[in-house]
């Protein structure tokens, strides 16, 4: 049949010709900024804005836009514009490597704002430092890692982790059951946890880990249950934790009866699960959308005056926003955007954020901050219960679990004389 | 063990089984029909527990009770008929044309899948939606000791004995139900007596995709309602397909029953991990003994 062979080419044809067509319009629409006299400052803001991560990203990276419209609006920097280039890492980590490349080599950005998880971090390390850039990494992690390309804007274990362990110990809660995904994250963070409940005196009754993304815990929680812990250390990751904590509060363990504490769930999360399953546990974070201050109140109000009166804001989100400026200042003290004087410039540097004052290291490129621990109200906000009386120093190799320590951005020697120890309580 | 523990791992098994079989029992019909392998399932299942936020927070929202057992309910029929009728679009538009291609149905149904992820998240936005557990369905049945039978559970265990049951007396005891067994049975055959192959396979698989609306709608008492809701009941559905024999009614209960039964005790045995990785293990040397599954269709095609 010659006459349908033919309609196929066409149609074949028709289609490749609308394909370039759709193209030539995204591409020219990239490009066609306008600037004022002056080249602007391209960066990369690099989130997942599909997959399963995009619940978590999306609003980071507009908390990430958020703070280049302010600059922007303000005159831009160094008199010239700030032009993020926005790509969709696709909560997979090779793709997440993959257009990190493109925005160094096509886009030729200065800095690049992104990542959630740790395995697209560690999918991005190696790009940035082949190509000497610099990346701005917004969320919490396990620490174990330091590199003169990335700015750790999150918290490390001692700012995070340890002091919850150790608030729920002098609280009282003696016996831990730990349940985390099964990735890197959890896992270093159990490793941690155990060590301090042997150093200060608490116990471990149990340990489990699911898939990333399971969604059955009736047989853990018959396993907590048995184990009868006084508190359960939570580390899981994404949306197994709605099916978590339903099913806790369905199989009758309430936070009365064994309260968690969770170091992934902010108020974004708590939104998502629900806060009646969860009022009454506690998270650890830096940062909380119910922080009383002017800053915060101007960030909560900007942001949702961009993205819709209801929305929440969280800590993840809050690092997205001030890594922003914590660039810009490099950029604005080194007077260039250039990769290595704005390295430079940026250890020590400070900016005072919606939490408060933050401050990057000049040792290990990582942030100073203050750490709060958070009981959940009936409105899925956070009433602090506890926070650090000064800014904590961030340490991404605690001694507890490694005999390595920082000596310079990205320089990493092995400790001298090494103890286990932890603000004071060592191991033998 | 103690007894608590024994009835609890008990009752779990038979809750993950009852849920299991709801997931894989729009997936034994359609694949047994067909012969289409269908990765959107996962789509189906994320429609149906959409139905129940567009139900209890759209169209009742501003209903106080909105979150009463009656309006959960309300949300099943939707469930289904939502699903059944994308089910009988996707089918008209893509699925006939892959009819024996198990290697293009699968690539283009999962294409699908993505695509129904990607509408999900552009419609109700990246963020799981909350759904509110029906009141009288939270808190549990006390037993004895320290050991409760959850009501959603016991809900979604009575559900999945409605459906089979329902599903039992469709296929077995009416006129369009025998029509589609025929046409498992031997297409050609069917085909020669006058039977429309060809609209029993959309309405099959409309009914298929059904199913697994149901299946969301239970799922959204237990975990979160979000667009990649489903996809994490893909391989067990498969697996429970597989085991139990493609495209017969009491395989599909013997296979959700075997999983579903196993992996709670496997998993306490060991660790989460591991028991997951233990009930793989024995599938595969279930289906190396017996590999068209545990119940065999008889077929009376040539094959």
């Amino acid at each position: 049949m010659p006459a349908k062979k033919n309609l196929k080419y066409v149609i074949s044809i028709g289609v490749i010709i609308l394909v370039v067509i759709i193209l030539f319009v995204v591409l020219r629409k990239h490009s066609s900024v306008k600037t004022a006299g002056k080249k602007p400052i391209y960066v990369g803001v690099l989130h997942s804005l599909t997959g399963t991560m995009a619940m978590s990203e999306i609003p980071v990276k507009n908390a990430t836009l958020l703070a280049i419209d302010q600059i922007n609006a303000k005159g831009g920097l160094l008199g010239r514009k700030i032009v993020p280039v926005i790509e969709d890492g696709a909560s997979d980590p090779s793709t997440f490597a993959q257009k990190a490349k493109d925005l160094i080599l096509k886009h030729h950005v200065s800095a690049i704002f992104g990542c959630w998880t740790s395995a697209s971090r560690k999918a991005v390390l190696p790009v940035v430092q082949e190509y000497d850039n610099l990346l701005f990494y917004p969320v919490q992690y396990e620490g174990l890692e330091d590199s003169k390309n990335i700015i750790y804007l999150g918290s490390t274990p001692n700012q995070q982790i340890m002091p919850a362990v150790s608030w729920l110990l002098k609280k009282g809660y003696k016996k831990f059951y730990l349940i985390g995904s099964n990735y890197v994250f959890p896992r270093v963070a159990n490793m941690i946890i155990k060590e301090q409940l042997k150093a200060e005196g608490g116990t471990l009754v149990g340990e489990q880990y699911t898939p990333l993304g399971s969604t059955d815990f009736s047989t853990i929680i018959t396993k907590i249950k048995a184990a009868k812990p006084d508190v359960i250390f939570n580390t899981l990751n994404g949306s197994s934790n709605v099916a978590f904590f339903k099913q806790l509060m369905s199989a009758g363990i309430t936070p009365k009866d064994i309260p968690v504490m969770s170091v992934s769930i902010a108020e974004v999360e708590v939104k998502g699960i629900g806060p009646k399953y969860l009022v009454g546990d506690y998270a650890a974070w830096n940062y909380f959308m119910s922080m009383k201050s002017k800053r915060n109140a101007a960030f909560i109000k900007n942001y949702q005056a961009k993205f819709g009166k209801n929305a929440v804001v969280d800590n993840p989100m809050e690092a997205g926003y001030f890594g922003v400026y914590l660039w810009a200042a490099a950029v604005k003290k080194a007077d260039s955007t250039n990769i290595n004087k704005v390295r430079q410039a940026i250890r020590g540097i400070s900016f005072k954020a919606p939490q408060g004052l933050v401050k990057v290291d000049p040792i290990n490129n990582q942030t100073w901050q203050k750490v709060l621990i958070g009981k959940v109200e009936p409105n899925g906000q956070f009433k602090i219960v506890w926070k650090s009386s000064k800014s904590v120093r961030p340490k991404p190799f605690p001694s507890l679990i490694s005999d390595e320590k920082v000596t310079a951005p990205g320089v990493i020697v092995k400790r001298k004389n090494w103890k286990r120890c932890y603000e004071g309580n060592c191991l033998k | 063990m103690t007894l608590d523990t024994f009835l609890s791992l008990t009752t779990n098994g038979l809750s993950v089984s009852s849920i299991l079989l709801l997931v894989g029992l729009g997936l034994s019909v359609t694949f047994g029909i067909m012969g289409v392998i269908n990765f959107a399932i996962g789509g189906f299942i994320m429609i149906g527990g959409y139905m129940v936020y567009v139900v209890q927070g759209i169209i009742f929202a501003h209903y106080a009770g909105n979150d009463s057992f009656a309006i959960f309910l309300l949300a099943l029929p939707f469930a289904f008929f939502a699903a059944g009728f994308i089910g009988f679009i996707l089918e008209k538009s893509l699925i006939r044309f892959l009819y024996a291609k198990p290697y293009e149905s699968m690539l283009a149904t999962w294409g699908v899948s993505l695509i129904f992820q990607q509408l999900a998240r552009n419609v109700f936005g990246s963020n799981n939606v909350v759904v509110n557990t029906p009141v009288m369905l939270s808190g549990g049945l006390h037993v004895i000791g320290g050991f409760q039978i959850p009501y959603n559970r016991l809900f979604i265990l009575s559900l999945s004995i409605v459906a089979i049951v329902g599903v039992y007396c469709y296929l077995y005891r009416t006129n369009s139900g025998r029509k589609i067994r025929a046409v498992m049975q031997n297409r050609n055959m069917s085909a020669c007596l006058g039977i429309p192959t060809g609209r029993i396979d959309s309405f099959t698989f409309a009914f298929g995709s059904g199913l697994a609306g149901i299946a969301g709608c239970a799922l959204s008492l237990l975990g979160p309602i979000g667009p990649s809701m489903g996809e994490h009941y893909i391989v067990d559905a498969f697996m429970v397909v597989v085991l139990g024999g493609v495209g017969s009614l009491a395989g599909t209960i013997g296979g959700s029953l075997v999983i579903g039964m196993l992996s709670p005790y496997l998993e306490f045995i060991t660790t989460s991990s591991m028991g997951r990785a233990l009930v793989f293990i024995f599938v595969i040397i279930l289906l190396q003994w017996k590999p068209e599954g545990l119940f065999v269709l008889r077929n009376r095609a040539l094959d």
